[in-house]
């Protein structure tokens, strides 16, 4: 007698190949590729410290006698700087990787933080309704009509001049991430507040309000996960937006340090030698930001198609 | 109708003032005036007289008055590194902003509209993707790298535009223009240019959108069916239509290109509003930051107010829904 096999249950690897998202992944290439780009650079931010030459953070290692080599393919290049040295002798790729680290840690910090702010506010917004919801929103339009950058550079200069002009390095990258976080908070707020006003008329809220569960609860546990899909899409997109605004404060100097350079900061650099013609100084900078944003921005696209079924 | 403007007007009312308390608040409490002030030597009585002649001993609210009535009158205060009147300083580098700004969005306009479309009615060609392709770049890209890829490109390598400022200005009163002269106008080119690109694709995207939209409609069906000629159809009929939506966003995004204009006056050394913003928030100079949030914040709600309005009177299907109570 033979048994019929037990059907198992699928593993997660399976389920998740099997899944409409990772289906509409494998149909675009160019998502493909921008993927891969962003895993690439955020491998090799992440291991900076081993695939690079020298610490460019730590001033003892940098040179005067390595200044401005030209990258290693050209007649006057030298080994080991692929890319070539700025004017402190400073190795370009290892800037770079330790740059986007930096650049990256800003900006996912930055999301994180506006994400947290505006889906808090949103949620609070949209469960109380009220004095207390039109309160937020008139915030947030207020707020919306100011460019994020805008916002970003004034909070930067209060924040300035009630610590001192001559912040340390880490200092500064916590401005930034608080500077980027409140200017972006707005939209996850908005976001999440058109959510739960849909869903908290819904059978399932009346249901754990009956059984006496608290407000907070019933927030958190079972009206968030309902809005989390737009959340992902407009974190995504905003995560190039963070990374942009933090290069560009960086680049008009009221970011990172030329002693701890984010991206931004090399450019800044770079742009004091475009007209002496050491022009690997800001382009290779240049390029990794480039391609960091638009492949992000590539992805963010991707998945706001993927998880809307209203586009298909 | 006269109900509707009061109240959006009352409104824009409010949102200045509570920008004027954020000012304010920056004014006051960011820092110590008198410290910026007064030299290192100075001795604690002669500070308190310098406190005191500032009028920072009268209460909170007095100070808030004074402040906010001085405003009113463009008296921001004086700046901490240029010993100067602020209003004074902001007038000398508005029309410099105010100009680029314009040639910034007349850029946008036109060939942002021109090419949306082209790839609108042209949408499967090739020359179409490949604006849409440029234009998805165009957005990724930050302005300032954009900028600096012009100014590599045309001032360094091939040395047709220069890098930097304004070029020769002529003056009329307290207003200065570059538009007359030769070196004015090139140094125009690369900073509007880099300032309208962001503009000009969206536009571009909005136009192709739109006039895809109007062009599935059931009067270009019978406008096509009447016999007219596809001329007629295309710029007559479609385009009209288009163009209300293109114009309001187009008018309410000059705020934000004047705020924009921050970066690309930073990278062409452009002697405008933002370039001395960005050397106030460098130099904590908070008299300038105050009074340049409260100048654009002027600008952003004024043109609000005028589109807002503007719309209600072209748009008479709007009219409808305002009357109503809200």
């Amino acid at each position: 007698m033979t048994d019929a096999p037990i059907p198992r249950t699928p593993s997660l690897l399976a389920r998740t190949i099997d899944s409409d998202i990772f289906y509409s992944f494998r149909r675009s290439k160019l998502t493909m590729v921008s993927a891969a780009i962003v895993f690439l650079l955020l491998m090799m931010a992440l291991l900076a410290p081993v695939l690079v030459v020298q610490n460019p953070f730590d001033p003892a290692q940098l040179e005067l006698i390595n200044s401005r080599i030209a990258p290693l393919w050209t007649a006057e290049g030298q080994k080991p700087f692929l890319l070539g040295t700025d004017e402190q002798g400073r190795d370009i790729y290892s800037a770079i990787l330790y740059g986007m680290r930096i650049s990256l840690v800003v900006g996912v910090l930055g999301v994180s933080f506006a994400a947290v702010l505006g889906i808090g506010l949103g949620l609070i917004a949209g469960y109380v309704g009220g004095a207390v919801d039109s309160l937020i929103m008139r915030i947030a339009d207020v707020q919306l009509t100011f460019p994020a950058i805008l916002i970003a550079l004034l909070i930067d200069g209060v924040v300035k001049s009630a610590l001192g002009n001559h912040l340390d390095a880490s200092t500064t990258l916590i401005v930034l991430v608080v500077a980027i976080g409140l200017s972006f908070w707005v939209q996850y707020a908005r976001t999440v507040r058109g959510s739960v006003m849909v869903e908290k008329n819904k059978d399932y809220v009346a249901a754990a309000q009956l059984i006496g569960l608290p407000a907070r609860v019933i927030m958190i546990r079972h009206v968030l996960p309902n809005t989390m899909g737009p959340i992902l899409v407009i974190a995504t997109i905003n995560l190039a937006l963070a990374i942009i605004t933090e290069a560009t404060l960086s680049f008009l100097g009221s970011g990172m340090p030329d002693t701890m350079p984010s991206l931004g900061t090399l450019i800044r650099i770079g742009n004091n030698y475009l007209f002496s013609g050491e022009w690997w100084v800001i382009a290779f900078p240049g390029l990794a930001l480039a391609s960091l944003i638009l492949s992000i921005n590539l992805l963010g696209d991707w998945l706001r198609d993927a998880l809307n079924p209203k586009l298909q | 109708m006269l109900a509707f403007i009061l109240r959006r007007a009352l409104q824009s009312i409010g949102v200045m003032i509570a920008v004027g308390i954020i000012a304010f608040t920056m004014f006051r409490f960011a820092g110590d005036p008198v410290n910026q002030m007064v030299a290192i030597d100075t001795t604690p009585a002669q500070r308190a007289e310098v406190r005191a002649s500032l009028g920072l001993d009268d209460p909170v609210p007095v100070q808030f008055a004074r402040y906010f009535i001085n405003a009113v009158q463009f008296k921001f205060g004086v700046s901490y590194q240029f010993r100067q009147p602020v209003s004074a300083l902001l007038k000398e580098r508005m029309p410099a902003t105010l100009e680029l700004a314009t040639c910034a969005t007349v850029i946008a306009l036109v060939f942002g509209i021109l090419m949306g479309i082209y790839s609108a009615l042209r949408k499967d060609s090739f020359f179409a993707k490949v604006l849409q392709a440029v234009s998805l770049i165009g957005i990724s890209l930050p302005t300032f790298l954009i900028g600096i890829l012009l100014i590599y490109l045309f001032a360094v390598t091939l040395g047709w535009l220069p890098s930097f400022g304004r070029g020769d200005v002529v003056k009329f009163g307290w207003w200065t223009t570059g538009l007359l002269t030769i070196s004015g106008l090139k140094a125009l080119i690369m900073p509007s240019v880099t300032l309208g690109l962001f503009q000009m694709t969206l536009i571009m995207r909005l136009v192709r959108a739109e006039m895809l939209e109007v062009l599935r409609t059931d009067y270009i069906r019978f406008a096509r069916a009447r016999g007219l000629t596809t001329r007629a159809i295309h710029f007559g009929h479609a385009l009209k239509n288009t163009l209300v939506p293109v114009i309001t966003v187009a008018g309410l995004q000059f705020g934000s290109v004047i705020a924009f204009a921050i970066i690309t006056e930073t990278v062409f050394q452009w002697p405008g509003m933002g370039l001395l913003f960005v050397q106030a928030v460098q130099n904590v100079d908070i008299p300038i930051m105050a009074a340049y949030l409260l100048v654009v914040s002027l600008i952003f709600v004024t043109i609000n107010l005028i589109v807002d309005i503007l719309y209600t009177i072209v748009d008479p299907r709007l009219r409808a829904t305002i009357n109503r109570p809200a």
